[in-house]
């Protein structure tokens, strides 16, 4: 029975391994917890889940497969509300129907919950996809139904009734984005460099022996700790066709957020002009001149671009080619600033290699770059790294 | 042995199966969670509970996983062979031993606690699991196997500065201590307070989950920093009126300072109360 809840975990896209199934098991085995479902909850999550970004999968596959629901795949567009009654109506116990008619009735609580139901139509409608879901099951929609339940009770009374799974706390936890990191992060270490700087903390002992042994007295030498000195100064496309290429983004700059310690990053909209930013809800206030960057990060950076370099040629070219304010000179004129002072630059398009030679941008751009542009694939990524260790 | 919580620390009911779980399968729990939700008390309180010894290994940036092991000191022996100390013969004299060692030759299981997992190199946390897994370790100096006595219980605490390997994560237990709730809140207060008046804790209660809806704050306040401020509230014999609902939203609470730790925070605070105020007038 607990295999099919392990492979159910699996696929929900949660990270398990095998180890940690027989962990679970072994505590079963000694009786760690009772007979209840809540504790059963509360241990396969602290022995299965190592992050609580995945808390909010696996409360989702968690009631999933307490209640035995197969996954309909396209379900999420719209739930029918006649399912959604039907599951309510199942999953309610004895003691919760009870409850319901002290409340008015079935009929009373289920107008609450359709009206529930219109609310979360209406958001939908509005644009939004379910933050939190992920727009990827109908769970949403599940989670919502025992939620529904609880309307008009009286909360404090009746905290028990809604499970625990359900009740779906860590939902904007789920970033999704450590899935594929790994990979990324083996090739972003071909970029290490190791190199002894700064304080003398580690005790030399060969020198030490050697110098002794010429001087004739205790001579003890220290040197500086051996550690990756590379400096990486990323610059992200941000909005616009970039937003296809966000989760690949996200994950590539997880990644080398924990890889290198000088890890600089700036977001750009298009093309690099006279102004980078820092934080983009406060793009407009807080800017930072591209000058001032040439200025403060030393010539052994190394510079990363990404973004998809799909835009009008004259973006590029052209003074005033912006497309969100005039730019007094061209994109081309700052990329050729940046190359200048940086040896190592590289940019990195997540399109797909094939079809670039159909943009004239992309052209541009890499010809701009010495044609080290590179696609982000985990080849293209080892590639790219290569060439700036060299 | 059973952790149930202690009269000094509420524990959740998920928490105390976590503790409970790791306890029995002797296996590391790692947990994480908000600055000031008491990541490390729990391992004082768990090792209290049992009534058994606590080790704490405290990892900062430049610790070195070796250092929880051992350390053999070459200089003071290379600097007492040369004064003509007997003891240099001894090589045991020169080896230092770190927290795991301690932990595993101690004669009654012990509690470990590894605090700040996360502040250490990228690599540390892999470098500790074979120590982590099968509880032993070989000394290369001296060429002998140090085992565990007894397994200790192992704690590890992480504020997510970086990530830990999967590796290092499949052999630990883990546990996210999520904000207490109102209810839990009012728990802890009472277990540290006991005496506190009803109505100016409710008071203060309200002030303080408000303060944490505060759209923008760089730190919230947290479980520890409630906890200061309501000491301070006593101390100086502030009266619950101080913090009365009606016009709570337009003044600044009393003591503040405690609450918020930060210059911008605090600043963006009074800004958004006056931007109240002035729009009630």
């Amino acid at each position: 029975m607990l295999i099919d809840f392990f492979l159910k975990l699996k696929s929900h896209k949660l990270p398990v391994s095998i180890k940690e199934y027989l962990t679970l098991l072994e505590a079963l085995q000694k009786g760690v917890i009772g007979s209840s479902v809540e504790d059963f909850y509360y241990l396969s999550r602290t022995a299965l889940v190592k992050d609580e970004a995945n808390f909010d999968k696996f409360d989702r596959a968690f009631s999933e497969f307490w209640q035995g629901v197969e996954t309909i795949p396209g379900i999420e567009a719209q739930i029918p509300l006649e399912w959604l009654l039907k599951q309510a109506e199942l999953t309610l116990t004895e003691e919760e129907k009870k409850q319901i008619e002290a409340l008015g009735g079935w009929e009373k609580l289920m107008e609450t919950l359709k009206k529930r139901l219109e609310e979360q139509k209406g958001r939908h409608q509005g644009g939004n996809k379910w933050v939190g879901t992920g727009g990827t099951s109908p769970y949403g929609a599940y989670g919502f139904n025992p939620e529904g339940i609880r309307i008009g009770q009286d909360r404090s009374r009746n905290r028990r009734a809604v499970k625990v799974w359900d009740q779906r706390e860590y939902q904007n936890l789920d970033d999704s984005v450590e899935l594929g990191t790994r990979n990324i992060k083996v090739a972003l270490r071909r970029l290490r460099r190791f190199a002894r700087k700064g304080a003398p903390e580690e005790f030399d002992l060969e020198n030490t022996i050697s110098s002794t042994a010429k001087k004739a007295y205790l001579d003890i030498h220290m040197r500086p700790e051996r550690r990756n000195t590379v400096k990486v100064l990323m610059f992200l496309d941000i909005g616009g066709s970039m937003d296809d290429h966000v989760k690949l983004c996200q994950e590539m700059f997880s990644a080398a957020k924990t890889e290198f310690k000088h890890l600089e990053y700036y977001y750009f909209h298009n093309f690099l002009y006279d102004f980078v930013w820092k934080d983009n809800r406060r793009r407009h206030s807080e800017r930072t001149k591209t000058w001032d960057l040439l200025h403060k990060y030393g010539h052994d950076y190394k510079i990363v671009f990404v973004g998809d370099a799909t835009m009008s040629p004259y973006e590029i070219l052209q003074p005033g080619g912006s497309i969100e304010y005039f730019n007094e000179e061209p994109g081309a004129v700052w990329m050729k600033r940046v190359t200048d002072v940086y040896q190592k630059c590289i940019w990195l398009n997540p399109e797909p290699e094939e079809i670039w030679g159909y943009r004239q941008s992309v052209q541009i751009v890499k010809e701009l770059m010495g044609g080290r542009m590179y696609p982000t694939t985990i080849a293209g990524l080892e590639n790219a790294m290569k060439l700036l260790t060299k | 042995m059973r952790f149930s919580g202690t009269e000094e620390y509420v524990s959740t009911e998920d928490l105390t199966l976590a503790v409970n779980a790791a306890i029995t399968l002797q296996r590391p729990l790692l947990i994480k969670g908000e600055p000031g939700t008491g990541k490390t008390m729990l391992a004082v309180q768990v090792a209290k509970a049992l009534g058994v010894p606590l080790l704490e290994w405290h990892i900062k940036s430049t610790t070195k996983a070796q250092q929880g092991l051992y350390e053999y000191d070459a200089v003071s022996r290379l600097r007492d062979s040369q004064l003509g100390d007997p003891r240099v013969q001894d090589i045991h004299n020169y080896i230092i031993k770190g927290m795991l060692w301690q932990a595993f030759t101690q004669d009654t299981p012990c509690v470990l606690l590894i605090d700040e997992v996360d502040k250490a190199d990228i690599e540390f946390p892999n470098d500790l699991l074979r120590e982590i897994d099968r509880m032993e370790f070989y000394v290369y100096e001296t060429r002998e196997l140090i085992k565990a006595k007894n397994r200790p219980i192992v704690f590890i605490t992480s504020n997510n500065e970086k990530e830990l390997p999967d590796a290092f994560l499949r052999r630990c237990f883990f546990h996210y201590i999520r904000f207490p709730e109102k209810e839990t809140m009012e728990k802890i207060v009472e277990v540290h307070y006991p005496n506190l008046k009803k109505n100016l804790l409710r008071e203060a209660l309200e002030v303080f989950f408000e303060i944490r809806e505060v759209p923008g704050l760089k730190k919230k306040p947290s479980t520890s920093e409630l906890l200061d401020w309501l000491k301070l509230l006593l101390s100086e014999d502030i009266p619950p009126d101080a913090l009365r609902s009606k016009d709570r939203k337009t003044i600044i609470p009393p003591l503040h300072g405690a609450l918020l730790k930060n210059e911008q925070d605090v600043h963006l605070f009074e800004r958004l109360v006056f931007m109240t105020r002035a729009k009630g007038n």
